[in-house]
């Protein structure tokens, strides 16, 4: 099925382009060790003795120092890590719930669909970021905890989308054929219906991704991220926080940018794959 | 329609109920003792326990929590630890602050992103097309804090357009109301930075959903009857085509609502603009509780209250739509 999706995408120039994209930043991740040139927290001085702080960038240091005297460009490298793990990891965590309470709640329908549905709508109350913030300030800032809040979250809307495809499909003759048959309810909810849906919760995957990543940025950001991890989003942070960030814009624009790189790749590869199943949307 | 009303409104509420006692026993049961930030372990024990009572935790649960509820019910959320001011009087100018930071910009956003895509789908095939998607999704794709921050760097302090962040000029309105303010120029100075990136920002998604679902609306047997019928191609799209186009987009409103409120954390951290979400991230940063469950549920009442605002749109907008 793997082999499929990229068949897919690989057919759209903006999805083949999101994929090559995409998994540049994965092998920078992996081999962000071979890749960074200094260690990120390794702080530099001159031949005089004095931290190199905020120095632009040179060919000793490709995107210049922070106010610590580190190697922007080296934390750029490392920086990548969290977003993937978190992402890919949430992501997974996110459609693993979505898709099996979207799935019971639209066929069994009646008062299962009626108090699953209910608590999706209280949690489609739950105020994004702020909710996270405090999971984080309660529960410890780790990677760990941070895909539990995001997973916690993040459900919610997969597992609405899932519902309304699984309570048209539960309608279709296939599945009364399964009925008849004698199958049990556990098959035909995982054997027959769930092949049927893949499509959709894949697109869940990718788009899920792309949030939980641009949301770990601003978690970072706002300096809840995990204090042992460095991330694009606490690399800006560190920069906010010192207030030098007007003035280092080499200590800035970097990490942005390879956010805005990253998610953009993941997008074009959801929207290719998204064009491919709903045929209308397609041709450019 | 009363019904669906009635129904809508006890939902709104159960989930503002559901979200308060969430968070009570969050901050009694995990991991952390809140109290431990007021009550310093360092204090003999008699003045700890004198503490205790004083906030009340010497009583059982059950009662602190029919204590708590009802205090929510009066608004009252009790004494800031950082500040020693009253919760309630330090956010009720905050919730403002907020809504007229979010508010326009997503008006702004949504007018412009359906109009947009429209036009984009209607054109279609040409580089204007694929030129938005792309920069739309990259936009889209940028985590709003830096673009703000990029804005402040090339239009505060290179071109010295507006100013650097805060809701107005420090002194310069001193002891005037909060309305004047408001209504000030220097006002809507401060807010027209944060107001452009919001609405560049949020303009990307329905701007997108617009041209996708244009694009399928461009496809139905209707549109080609009107075709057909030698209607011209203006009227095709703005009477026909548009108008049910627009409906996919209405229902996505309280979820961009919602990333927006939220969002509002970050954007005023970065502006310095005094509104709940800041208030909320001090807060937190200071373990100043009280402060914290306060913001939060302000916040989720303004998502709650917004969820249901779009949905009543989205009925009168589909007729289609019956309420039971």
């Amino acid at each position: 099925m793997l082999g499929d999706f990229l068949r897919f995408i690989a057919r759209s120039k903006l999805g083949m382009f999101g994929l090559i994209l995409f998994a540049a930043c994965v092998l920078v991740a992996v081999f962000a060790p071979v890749l960074a040139p200094y260690e990120p927290m390794q702080k530099h001085y001159d031949v005089s003795g004095k931290l190199m702080k905020l120095r632009p960038p040179s060919q000793e240091h490709l995107l210049g120092t922070t106010i610590l005297g580190r190697d922007v460009f080296s934390q750029l490298i490392w920086g990548g890590r969290p977003a993937l793990v978190i992402g890919l990891l949430t992501a997974m965590g996110v459609v693993l719930i979505g898709v099996n309470i979207g799935l019971i709640a639209g066929y069994y329908g009646g008062w299962i669909d009626n108090l699953l549905m209910r608590i999706t709508d209280i949690f489609m109350g739950l105020p994004f970021l702020p909710f996270i913030i405090v999971v984080l300030s309660l529960t410890g800032r780790s990677l760990w905890t941070i895909i539990l809040a995001l997973v916690i979250i993040m459900w919610r809307s997969t597992a609405r989308v899932i519902r309304s495809q699984v309570l048209s499909l539960r309608e279709r003759s296939f599945v009364d054929a399964a009925r008849v048959s004698g199958a049990s309810s556990l098959k035909i909810i995982y054997v027959e219906i769930a092949p049927n849906i893949f499509p959709v919760a894949l697109v869940n995957v990718v788009f899920a991704l792309a949030w939980a990543i641009i949301t770990e940025a601003s978690i970072g950001f706002l300096g809840f991220g995990d204090p042992n991890v460095l991330s694009w989003g606490s690399i800006i942070y560190e920069a906010f926080a010192s207030e030098m960030s007007y003035k280092a814009w080499w200590w800035v624009i970097p990490p942005g940018a390879a956010i805005m790189i990253l998610v953009t790749a993941v997008y074009f590869i959801g929207r290719a794959y998204e064009e491919m199943i709903n045929p209308r949307l397609k041709k450019w | 329609m009363i019904k669906y009303l009635i129904n809508r409104i006890l939902l709104m509420v159960l989930t503002l109920f559901v979200l308060a006692t969430l968070m009570f026993f969050m901050f009694r049961m995990l991991p952390g003792d809140p109290t431990m930030t007021v009550i310093s372990s360092a204090l003999n024990p008699k003045a700890q326990e004198e503490m205790k009572r004083q906030y009340g935790l010497d009583k059982p649960l059950h009662e602190q929590y029919a204590a708590y509820l009802r205090n929510i019910v009066c608004l009252d959320f009790g004494y800031s630890f950082q500040h020693n001011r009253k919760v309630s009087d330090m956010i009720s100018g905050r919730l403002l602050n907020t809504i007229l930071l979010i508010l326009p910009s997503m008006i702004a956003a949504y007018a412009l992103g359906v109009v947009g895509g429209a036009l984009i789908a209607w054109k279609r095939g040409g580089k204007l097309e694929i030129g938005t998607v792309i920069v739309s999704t990259a936009f889209q794709s940028a985590p709003v804090f830096w673009l703000s921050m990029l804005a402040i760097f090339v239009f505060s302090v290179h071109l010295d357009l507006f100013p650097l962040g805060h809701i107005v000029s420090p002194g310069m309105h001193h002891g005037k109301s909060q309305w004047a303010i408001y209504f000030s120029l220097d006002f809507l100075h401060h807010l027209a930075l944060p107001f452009i990136v919001n609405t560049l920002y949020n303009l990307c998604f329905p701007l997108l959903l617009m041209r996708s679902s244009m694009l399928e609306t461009l496809g139905e047997d209707y549109v080609e009857l009107c075709r057909m019928k030698g209607l011209p191609e203006r009227k095709i799209i703005y009477n026909h085509a548009m108008r049910n186009s627009f409906l996919p987009i209405a229902t996505t409103l309280p979820l961009i609502l919602g990333w927006a409120v939220a969002g509002s954390v970050v954007i005023e951290t970065v502006f310095s603009w005094p509104g709940l979400g800041l208030l909320m991230v001090e807060a937190v940063q200071r373990s100043d509780y009280p402060l914290v469950q306060a913001c939060f549920l302000l916040i989720a009442v303004l998502t709650i209250v917004g969820n249901f605002v779009a949905d009543l749109l989205y009925g009168i907008l589909d007729p289609r739509i019956v309420y039971e």
